[in-house]
């Protein structure tokens, strides 16, 4: 019963992570600008990458291993926002413009062109 | 019976990581200014790190967590180094 309950526990942590980080690479892919690709990056992907090493931990039990696993865990935590934040402002103090939403308009109006030719 | 379901489970797991790596490598390549192509790359580390402790137990090899342990650390000190470096000398080189 209990195995069983952990089984499928695990099931659902990896499921939940591979889906975090599913919608992180769409992101980092499709978003417009560096700012908002350093948002995603910094929220989906560690909390993608903090499910999956929790199932890890979850599958592995009482072991030294799982010491490990939870300091990974905790440090992917700590650092994966500090290198986002650090990149996104290495990107401000560079000089890149945000994007806003007059870019949208713009954006929008050459699609709809495109599409109509 | 559980143990190999959950190692099936684990490679699965893995393998869509590195499917996923490859297509961030798309914005690495791509990207238009090196703060892009420096996030892309702290992205895919971080998935690295993810498929080496997912291989780890799923193969049972459990120093493969040493290897994710100093990764995650190196690939934190290099986004760190190379947003520095952007900013104060105009580059990495």
């Amino acid at each position: 019963m209990i195995e069983t309950i952990r089984f499928w526990a695990i099931v659902g942590l990896v499921g939940a992570g591979v889906f975090f980080t599913l919608v992180s690479a769409v992101g980092v892919i499709r978003l417009p600008d560096v700012y908002t690709r350093a948002h995603t990056a910094s929220q989906t992907d560690t909390l993608g990458a903090g499910f999956t090493l929790a199932a890890v931990a979850l599958a592995l039990g009482w072991q030294h291993a799982t010491a490990y696993t939870v300091l990974l865990l905790f440090f992917v935590f700590v650092t994966n926002p500090t290198a986002a934040h650090a990149i996104a402002r290495s990107a401000s103090d560079v000089g890149i413009d945000p994007w806003t939403a007059d870019d949208a308009r713009e954006d929008t109006r050459d699609d709809t062109g495109g599409d109509s030719r | 019976m559980m143990p190999t379901d959950l190692s099936e489970i684990f490679l699965v797991a893995a393998a869509v990581f590195v499917v996923l790596a490859i297509v961030m490598f798309y914005r690495a390549v791509a990207g238009p200014t090196t703060q892009d192509r420096l996030l892309a790359v702290n992205v895919l580390g971080t998935n690295t790190v993810v498929i080496l402790a997912l291989l780890s137990v799923a193969l049972e090899q459990p120093w493969y967590l040493d290897i994710a342990l100093i990764y995650a650390l190196l690939n934190f000190l290099m986004a760190i180094a190379i947003s520095k470096f952007t900013v104060e000398r105009g580059g990495v080189l």
